[in-house]
C-alpha cells in the first residue's frame, strides 16, 4: 500500500482547506508516515466475505411525524455567525474576481 | 473547605431530600471548592456560578413548598465543554469556538435542567475531544488530582478531575475511544459510556458520529446509575437513538450480587504492555469477584489486535467530515489572509489554521486521506469490516461470560508533556477502551487501586452487551464495595490533599 509523502499532505491540507506553511508540512508528513505505517495493516485482515459496519447498532427508515416542530428562528442561528446581514448569513467573496 | 463535598450524590439527594441541607449550601460548597482549588487542576472552562446558584435556590423554594421533586433535584453536575449549553460558552476545547454560545441545549443538558440538576460549568477537555491527556486542550491542559505534574486522561479529564477533586459530586462525559472511561480510570473515578444509542448525541459536537457516546463520571457506581437514569432513553432529535427504555440501574447497582455470573477475562487485553502494578490490581479484582461467587472464565478476541489500528482509520475518517462545518462563515472564528484574494475558501484556510490545534489538523488530514479517492476501500472500507470482525468476537465471547472484564488502560497516569510528541504512543492508551465503541457495547471503568511502583490509580474496565448496561452496574457495585471494604473507605480518601483551605 502506498506511504503517505510530503506532497500527499500539500494536496490533502489544500482539500481539507487547512493552511500549512513549510515546517509544518515537514512535521506532519513525517508524523502522518509514522500513523499510517501503523494502521496499514488493516487492509490486509478482512477477507471479501466480509461485510462492512458502518453503525454499531443499525436503525432504518427513521422518521419522525411529519407536522411542524420547533426550529430556530434566524436570529437565533445567526447569533454565532461572524459575519451577517439582513437575516442571512454574510460570506466573502465565492470567486476570485482576478 | 465544606465537608459537604465529599458525599456522594446519592447521599447528597438524600440530605436534600430530609432538609438536613440546602441545595444553596450544597451548590456554594461546590463552588467554594473550585475557587480554591481549580487554579491548580484547571478542569473547568467556564464556572456557571450565578445561574448554579439561581437553580438550587429555585430548588429549596420548590421543597419549601412541598413540590414533588427529582431525586437528584438540588445536586450539582458539570458538563464537558463538547456538550452545548444556552447561557454559557461551549468552546469544545478550540479556539475556533473560543466565545461562541449555543442558540440551543443538548438534549441531556435539557434532562438535567428538568430534574432541576445546578450546573457549575463546563469542563476542560482535548480539543473536540481528540486526545488522551486533556493536554491539546486550546486553553491549557487539566493536572491531575492524584499528582499535578501528571495528565489526568483524555478527552474528558477535565471532568473527571472535577470529581477526583471534588468540584462536583457527578459530571457528564463523552466517550468515541474511551475519554469517559481512561480518564476515570488514571484519576481513580468511575465512568460509564452506555450501549451505542442509549443516551441522546443531540447537542454534543460530533468528532466520529459511529462511536461517540455521552455517559456519566462520578466517584461511586451508585452514583453514576443515578445520572445515567437521568440523561439516558429515547430522543427524536437524534436519529441513531435508541427506542428502548433506559432500564432500571439504580436497581441494578443496589442488588448486589455475582453469585453465578459468568466474568470472562479478555486474554487479548493485558499481559505484554501492561504496567506491572496495573496487572496486580487486575488480578486482585479477580479474586475479589471469584471470592463473591463469580465464576471467572478466559475468552479469546482475537481481533481485538487490530481494533486500534481500523480506529485510526475510522474515528479521522468521520472527525474530517464532522469538522468540514468549521469554516468561518456560520460560527465562531473568522480569519482573514493577510494578503491576497479575500475569497471564501482562502478564508476557510487561514481560518481552519489559525483556529484547529496540532492533534486536530493531524486528524483532519488522516480522515481525508483514508476517505480520498483510491484509498477509501483500502483504508476505511477496510476498517468497516475489521469492525464487523471485532462485533464477532464479542458475540462469542458473550456467548461463554455475561460480563466482560479487562484493565481500562495499560499504565497509571503518565506526566504532562511525556507523550505530546508522539502521537502513536498517546494512541496506544486507548487499546483497551476502542473496542466497546466499535461494537457499540457499553463499559464501566472503576477504580481498582493503587499501582505499587507509583501509587497512581489503576482502572478496572467491564463490558456488557449491547442494551445490557445494568450488568455493569450489578457487577461495578459488587467489585466497588469489596475493594472497599479492603481499602477501609474510597480510594479517593488516599488522594492528596489539594491547595486552598487545606
Amino acid at each position: 500500500m502506498a506511504e503517505i509523502n510530503r506532497e500527499d499532505v500539500v494536496h490533502l491540507a489544500r482539500l481539507a482547506h487547512i493552511d500549512m506553511g513549510d515546517a509544518e508540512l515537514d512535521r506532519m508528513a513525517g508524523e502522518l508516515a509514522v500513523i499510517v505505517d501503523a494502521v496499514k495493516a488493516v487492509s490486509a485482515v478482512a477477507g471479501d466475505d466480509v461485510p462492512a459496519t458502518s453503525h454499531p447498532i443499525p436503525l432504518s427508515n427513521v422518521f419522525r411525524e411529519d407536522v411542524v416542530g420547533h426550529t430556530l428562528t434566524a436570529e437565533q442561528a445567526l447569533s454565532g455567525a461572524p459575519d451577517s446581514e439582513d437575516g442571512r448569513f454574510k460570506v466573502p467573496a465565492i470567486l476570485d474576481e482576478e | 473547605m465544606s465537608e459537604l463535598i465529599k458525599n456522594s450524590a446519592a447521599v447528597l439527594a438524600a440530605k436534600l431530600a430530609a432538609g438536613e441541607v440546602s441545595a444553596v449550601e450544597v451548590t456554594q460548597a461546590h463552588l467554594d471548592r473550585i475557587a480554591d482549588v481549580d487554579g491548580d487542576v484547571n478542569a473547568f472552562l467556564h464556572v456557571n456560578t450565578e445561574e448554579a446558584l439561581a437553580v438550587a435556590a429555585g430548588v429549596d423554594k420548590s421543597r419549601a413548598a412541598g413540590e414533588q421533586l427529582h431525586a437528584l433535584a438540588g445536586v450539582p453536575i458539570a458538563v464537558k465543554d463538547l456538550i452545548v449549553t444556552v447561557g454559557q460558552p461551549t468552546t469544545a476545547g478550540s479556539k475556533i469556538l473560543e466565545g461562541w454560545h449555543s442558540p440551543y441545549d443538548a438534549t441531556v443538558v435539557k434532562k438535567l435542567r428538568a430534574a432541576r440538576m445546578p450546573i457549575l460549568g463546563k469542563t476542560n477537555l482535548d480539543e473536540f475531544a481528540m486526545g488522551s491527556s486533556t493536554e491539546h486542550s486550546a486553553f491549557g491542559p487539566t493536572r491531575n488530582p492524584w499528582d499535578l505534574d501528571r495528565i489526568p486522561g483524555g478527552s474528558g479529564g477535565g471532568s473527571a478531575a472535577a470529581v477526583a477533586a471534588f468540584e462536583a459530586p457527578l459530571a457528564l462525559g463523552t466517550d468515541t475511544g474511551g475519554s469517559i472511561r481512561q480518564p476515570g480510570a488514571v484519576t481513580g473515578t468511575v465512568g460509564v459510556k452506555p450501549t451505542y444509542g442509549g443516551v441522546s448525541r443531540y447537542g454534543a459536537i460530533a468528532m466520529a458520529s459511529s462511536l461517540d457516546q455521552i455517559g456519566p463520571v462520578s466517584r461511586s457506581v451508585l452514583d453514576s446509575a443515578l445520572l445515567h437514569e437521568v440523561i439516558g432513553g429515547h430522543d427524536p432529535f437524534d436519529s441513531t437513538s435508541l427506542p428502548d427504555p433506559v432500564g432500571s440501574l439504580v436497581e441494578a447497582a443496589k442488588r448486589g450480587d455475582v453469585k453465578g455470573l459468568r466474568i470472562g477475562v479478555v486474554k487479548e487485553l493485558g499481559g505484554e504492555g501492561y504496567q506491572p502494578g496495573v496487572q496486580a490490581r487486575f488480578a486482585e479484582a479477580l479474586e475479589l469477584l471469584r471470592g463473591a461467587g463469580a465464576e471467572i472464565v478466559e475468552v479469546s478476541c482475537p481481533n481485538f489486535e487490530h481494533a486500534l489500528g481500523a480506529y485510526y482509520l475510522i474515528m479521522p475518517s468521520e472527525a474530517s467530515s464532522n469538522l468540514a462545518k468549521f469554516d468561518g462563515v456560520r460560527y465562531g472564528l473568522r480569519v482573514l489572509p493577510e494578503d491576497g484574494p479575500m475569497t471564501i475558501e482562502r478564508v476557510m484556510g487561514a481560518t481552519r489554521a489559525a483556529g484547529f490545534g496540532d492533534e486536530v489538523k493531524r486528524r483532519i488530514i488522516l480522515g481525508t486521506y483514508a476517505l480520498s479517492a483510491g484509498y477509501y476501500d483500502a483504508y476505511y472500507g477496510s476498517a468497516q469490516k475489521v469492525r464487523t470482525l471485532i462485533q464477532r468476537d464479542f458475540d462469542a465471547a458473550f456467548a461463554q461470560a455475561d460480563v466482560l472484564i479487562s484493565p481500562t488502560a495499560p499504565t497509571t497516569a503518565f506526566k504532562l508533556g511525556e507523550k505530546l510528541d508522539d502521537p502513536l504512543a498517546m494512541y496506544l492508551n486507548d487499546v483497551a477502551t476502542i473496542p466497546a465503541n466499535m461494537a457499540g457495547v457499553p463499559g464501566l471503568s472503576l477504580p481498582g487501586g493503587l499501582a505499587e511502583e507509583d501509587g497512581l490509580p489503576v482502572g478496572v474496565q467491564l463490558l456488557a452487551p449491547a442494551r445490557e448496561d445494568a450488568r455493569l452496574y450489578r457487577v461495578g457495585a459488587v467489585l466497588e464495595s469489596l475493594l472497599e471494604e479492603k481499602w477501609g473507605g474510597p480510594l479517593l480518601a488516599q488522594a492528596p490533599v489539594l491547595g486552598g483551605s487545606r
